[in-house]
């Protein structure tokens, strides 16, 4: 089924995304985007630099966000323009299940021309790891 | 020591190309855990992408001794990307990266670099991230 912009009203909320994030992802993350940072793979190195562990590349969660979006509307390339505010980390124990962060996106504003404005929120725990994320999308008419 | 102001305005020269190959997609896409079925033959990439090229280009600006940037106390806060086109296989994406922005928040600094991603002559993707520069703890 393809979203059309006559099946989308303010408010209306997008179907939600529960993503785990894994030591096992965050290698896969660096090698396929080359942000090699220890801080993102090494557990002693992130403890060295004050953290509390093994944080997940800002840039994965901003990848993953985006999915709630694609997800629904199924077409990626309708995404025109994406921003975040990278809030806080998401932190990755060394554990099978890893760190579990709930995606969400809701119809913020339809534009004049016919393109709609989804904001997104990203929760882990009780800690929101994105802020003034949201996204532009063009539906089919 | 901050930043250096007069380096507002300054623009890199270009990187070097980058051929995008349904290989680079596949394992980011897998990487990210997306199973959109339009990623499935690797004919186009992800929205977020392109951050494996302007990531690159704004390193070499980071590095820049002219910048006088601490490396060591960077975070990057934003990112925000604005699409003229999807990037697909087969393209060969240079960056041309620049600084928009500095400018004291406290103690720390931000800064805005504009990161242009061409395929050829052709403007695919803007791409603008912001980073904080922590200053020396009190």
């Amino acid at each position: 089924m393809t979203i059309k912009l006559s099946d989308v009203s303010i408010g209306m909320e997008l179907p939600a995304l529960d993503l785990a994030f894994t030591r096992a992802d965050l290698i896969a993350y660096a090698n396929a985007s080359g942000d090699q940072n220890p801080i993102h793979q090494d557990e002693e190195f992130a403890k060295s630099v004050g953290l509390p562990d093994v944080i997940a590349h800002g840039m994965l969660t901003m990848g993953r966000a985006i999915q709630v979006v694609t997800n629904w509307v199924g077409d990626p390339t309708a995404v025109i323009d994406y921003s975040v505010r990278m809030t806080r980390p998401v932190i990755v124990p060394n554990t099978a299940e890893g760190s579990v962060v709930s995606f969400t996106g809701k119809v913020a504003q339809i534009n004049d021309d016919g393109t709609v404005q989804i904001d997104l929120g990203a929760v882990f725990g009780e800690t929101k790891v994105l802020g003034l994320a949201k996204a532009t999308v063009r539906l089919a008419q | 020591m901050g930043m250096n102001h007069d380096m507002i305005g300054h623009v890199y020269p270009p990187s070097k190309p980058y051929l995008v190959t349904s290989e680079n997609i596949s394992a980011f896409v897998k990487a990210l855990g997306d199973t959109n079925p339009a990623y499935a033959d690797g004919t186009v990439a992800p929205p977020t992408f392109p951050i494996v090229v302007t990531m690159n280009a704004m390193d070499t600006a980071f590095h820049d001794p002219a910048l006088q940037l601490d490396y060591s106390r960077l975070v990057h806060s934003d990112q925000k990307f604005e699409y003229l086109r999807p990037i697909r296989v087969g393209d060969e994406l240079t960056v041309a990266a620049s600084v928009e922005e500095i400018k004291p928040l406290g103690t720390n600094e931000i800064a805005t670099f504009k990161t242009d991603v061409f395929s050829g002559d052709e403007l695919v993707v803007t791409g603008w991230s912001k980073i904080v520069v922590r200053g020396p703890e009190a």
